[in-house]
């Protein structure tokens, strides 16, 4: 019966994935040391423009673009590896929301649109999903509306990379029907964006008031109902490569410690009470991983089916539980230095505390794969 | 013993798929009757005459009527075919879940290792008698107070003429009372500086004169182990295996051949599964302020957190196959396999009995119990797993400095 449901037991990595996953592990922990991590923390946009650009030159932003539109046809899962390197270098650019973004408008967008837009995210536009009305992520209405002559009405909530967006994917209510617009970020009144103080603070992110922006019919992507469903999804999947990455880089950071610090005349780490925990810390990154790289296999540029589904959620409630656990017990293990700012281990227990609510937390996805799996 | 069934696969594909059909059929047909008693979910359960009659009988018709074995040569009782043909055979018996062929240590440790690196005469002196379920074999590594700790084995083996003469006790034996061979670890030279390199392996006879065995009484009330106590037993110099002092490493040879048939076993299922579908069926079957339970919300919620373990830990079989994503810590996932199956049963399997509720405090022998008790004694056994071959606590302990590099105690 049910769990039959669960039984894709598909896996595979590609060679192109392993050259991804290669350049890109050389390439985020040279660009993104801890200090040059540290300091972007209080910067304005949160990363390095320079290091974005580079990204842009080696092709990252048209890993999963169909070729017609510069990319090189990879697929989304193909950007798993460089998205999981990301997370364990801390490595924070617009490169996840772009993503997202572009993969909506791929799969719901018209020809005219995605010719405009693809080819610009390809050579480094910022692209970014405008979806919060609230906290909510399991909302299936918004009360942000595109009136019948085509203005917008209502605000969004924690939209990321919002102050360097080019373009806006708005979620909005057209006539009762659920549609995505296109908002290009040249049209929004001043003072649209407020920036918002974040727990994670290598990212950024902005709360939006669309009021007043008027648009075309043009503006809707003709297959919003798919793209808004697909995209969360999507979204679910990348962030939880991201979490991985950051648990991975959590227990080196817990596993340098127990290797250092003595105390009552031991190594730490050979006390059993942090060294079992440390272990755990490791088996919940590891099942993340097994599960992102199958999502990574099972999904692909077709409508998510059920299997796709089911992996993108299981991916992002075990990356999100890892992390979150591994943050945590990263601080207590740190002693009293884990209590200090000036402690790595701060950083990963925000991440783990600002991406468990991205595109859904635990607790979310498994009220929908219980719905998958147990009806 | 390497086949690449790749290209069998490829091959032959239509032959497999028949073959399938035909095994599937056959088990459907030929499958026993409900014979009225709780069938043993592993071979760790024969705990009387009655079970093992029953599962002797099973495994000799498996076995003649061509599907065990098959992979071995003809004239040690085999069929010399491609070892995918066993496989397929092995997945359809767990799937169609028949019993299990119970001469585990013979099947799967001791047959492909003989296979592998025994001699002609023992060859023809073994290898039949494990297939057709004459003669059962039990594993004689641990030791009482030892654990599995096998460089503390003190069991000793001096020569002594045509003979070894065998002085110790084993412990957790499975089917020590019924088995006519030992795959024994002794101690052969105190004098060596490393211990391990004073074991020797012997394939060794179980009714010799000074061989007793001392049935163990499990925590669900049944047998199924003994202790075997040697007492100036005297065993033939033949049963050595190899030369004296490469009992270590023979001893760790036997347990490469766990992967089934394309690593050398015989085949033939060694458990019953017990998987996620089963407990699924039971939270539909059994009902809470009138709702079956799989409606209630916190035991859904609790259910998609065994799924999804459920899921990452057979995934984890095929990462473990691609290195690229195992680089930063490539012997981890190898290594917490055990941990990670053993607990992820233990703490399902208790939850079955969570969601029973008060029927749950029936037990084996009473007729209200659900499924004859089959999940109060599934719980309790699978303790074997998370206790023998090195507990859970010292698997975390092997991970941490092994794969972590963590300092030791």
């Amino acid at each position: 019966m049910t769990s039959t449901r669960t039984a894709n037991m598909a896996l595979s990595f590609s060679d192109e994935q392993a050259m991804i996953l290669e350049s890109a592990k050389s390439f985020c922990s040279d660009r993104s040391n801890i200090s040059s991590v540290r300091s972007l923390l209080t910067s304005e946009n949160g990363y390095s423009a320079d290091v974005w650009s580079e990204m842009v030159a080696l092709g990252w932003t048209g890993i999963a673009m169909p070729e017609q539109y510069g990319g090189s046809e990879l697929g989304i899962g193909a950007t798993i590896p460089l998205v999981e390197s990301m997370g364990r270098h801390l490595l924070s650019t617009p490169y996840i929301s772009t993503t997202i973004a572009s993969q909506a408008l791929q799969r719901g967008g018209s020809e005219e649109q995605k010719a405009k837009w693809l080819p610009q995210m390809v050579r480094g536009s910022v692209g970014a999903l405008a979806l919060l009305d609230n906290e909510d992520w399991g909302a299936t209405k918004t009360s942000c509306t595109l009136s019948a002559d085509f203005e917008l009405q209502g605000s969004k909530l924690l939209v990321n990379d919002a102050a360097v967006a080019d373009l806006f994917i708005v979620w909005a209510d057209h006539n009762g029907a659920q549609v995505l617009v296109l908002v290009e970020a040249a049209a929004l009144p001043n003072n649209a964006l407020s920036k918002k103080v974040l727990i994670d603070e290598t990212k950024r992110a902005c709360n939006i008031c669309f009021n007043g922006v008027k648009l075309s019919a043009e503006a809707i992507l003709p297959n919003s109902e798919a793209a808004l469903r697909d995209s969360r999804l999507i979204g679910a999947l990348l962030t939880a490569a991201e979490a991985t990455g950051s648990s991975a880089a959590a227990l080196d950071v817990v596993v340098a410690y127990l290797t250092s610090r003595i105390q009552f005349g031991r190594l730490i780490g050979s006390y059993q009470s942090l060294k079992h925990p440390t272990v755990e810390m490791l088996i919940g990154m590891d099942s993340a991983r097994t599960l992102i790289y199958h999502a990574a296999t099972v999904i692909d540029d077709h409508t998510l089916n059920q299997d796709a589904e089911i992996a993108c959620r299981m991916a992002k409630a075990q990356a999100t539980d890892a992390l979150l656990f591994a943050g945590d017990r990263g601080i207590q293990f740190h002693g009293g230095m884990g209590f200090t700012y000036e402690c790595d281990a701060q950083l990963y227990l925000r991440r783990a505390l600002w991406i468990q609510h991205q595109y859904g937390d635990a607790q979310h996805h498994r009220l929908h794969l219980a719905n998958l799996l147990l009806n | 013993m390497t086949i690449n069934t790749q290209s069998i696969k490829a091959n032959q594909v239509p032959e497999l798929k028949e073959f399938r059909a035909e095994v599937a059929a056959w088990l459907a047909h030929n499958r026993p009757a409900d014979p009225g008693f709780l069938l043993p979910q592993t071979f760790m359960e024969v705990g009387s005459e009655q079970v093992l009659d029953f599962l002797r009988e099973w495994q000799h018709k498996v076995w003649s009527s061509g599907y065990l074995g098959m992979a071995w040569p003809e004239k040690y009782g085999g069929r010399g075919m491609e070892p995918a043909y066993q496989s397929i055979a092995d997945q359809e018996m767990k799937r169609l879940r028949v019993p299990i062929c119970f001469n585990v240590i013979g099947l799967g440790w001791a047959g492909p290792l003989i296979m592998d690196i025994g001699s002609d005469y023992e060859k023809d002196k073994y290898l039949k008698g494990i297939l057709n379920a004459e003669d059962i074999w039990c594993q004689g590594f641990s030791e009482p107070n030892h654990g599995s700790d096998l460089g503390s084995i003190q069991t000793r083996a001096q020569r002594d003429g045509d003979d070894y003469v065998v002085n110790g006790s084993k412990i957790w034996t499975t089917m020590g009372n019924y088995a006519k061979y030992m795959i024994l670890l002794a101690r052969t030279d105190v004098q060596v500086e490393r211990r391990y390199n004073g074991l020797s392996f012997f394939l060794a006879p179980m009714h010799a004169e000074g061989v007793t065995t001392t049935p163990i009484k499990k925590l669900t009330g049944e047998y199924g182990f003994t202790e075997t106590f040697f007492t100036e037993a005297r065993i033939p110099a033949t049963s050595l295996m190899g030369e004296e002092g490469q009992g270590w490493h023979i001893a760790m040879k036997t347990l490469q051949y766990e992967r089934g048939a394309e690593a050398g076993a015989a085949g033939g299922i060694s458990i019953l599964s017990i998987v996620m579908n089963d407990l699924l069926k039971m939270a539909q079957d059994v009902e809470r302020e009138g709702k079956p339970l799989l409606k209630d919300p916190v035991t859904r919620d609790n259910l998609v957190k065994f799924l999804i373990e459920e899921k990452a830990l057979y995934l984890a079989e095929k990462r473990i196959g691609i290195p690229a994503l195992c680089a930063d810590y490539p012997n981890s996932l190898p290594l917490s396999g055990k941990l990670r199956g053993t607990e992820f049963f233990r703490r399902m399997r208790q939850y079955a009995l969570t969601l029973q509720g008060a029927q749950s405090s029936l037990y084996v022998g009473d007729d209200d119990t659900l499924d004859g008790g089959f999940w109060q004694r599934a719980y309790l056994n699978n303790f074997s797993t998370t206790i023998g071959g090195g507990t859970s606590q010292v698997q975390a302990n092997i991970i941490g400095e092994h794969v972590l590099g963590l300092p030791k105690d």
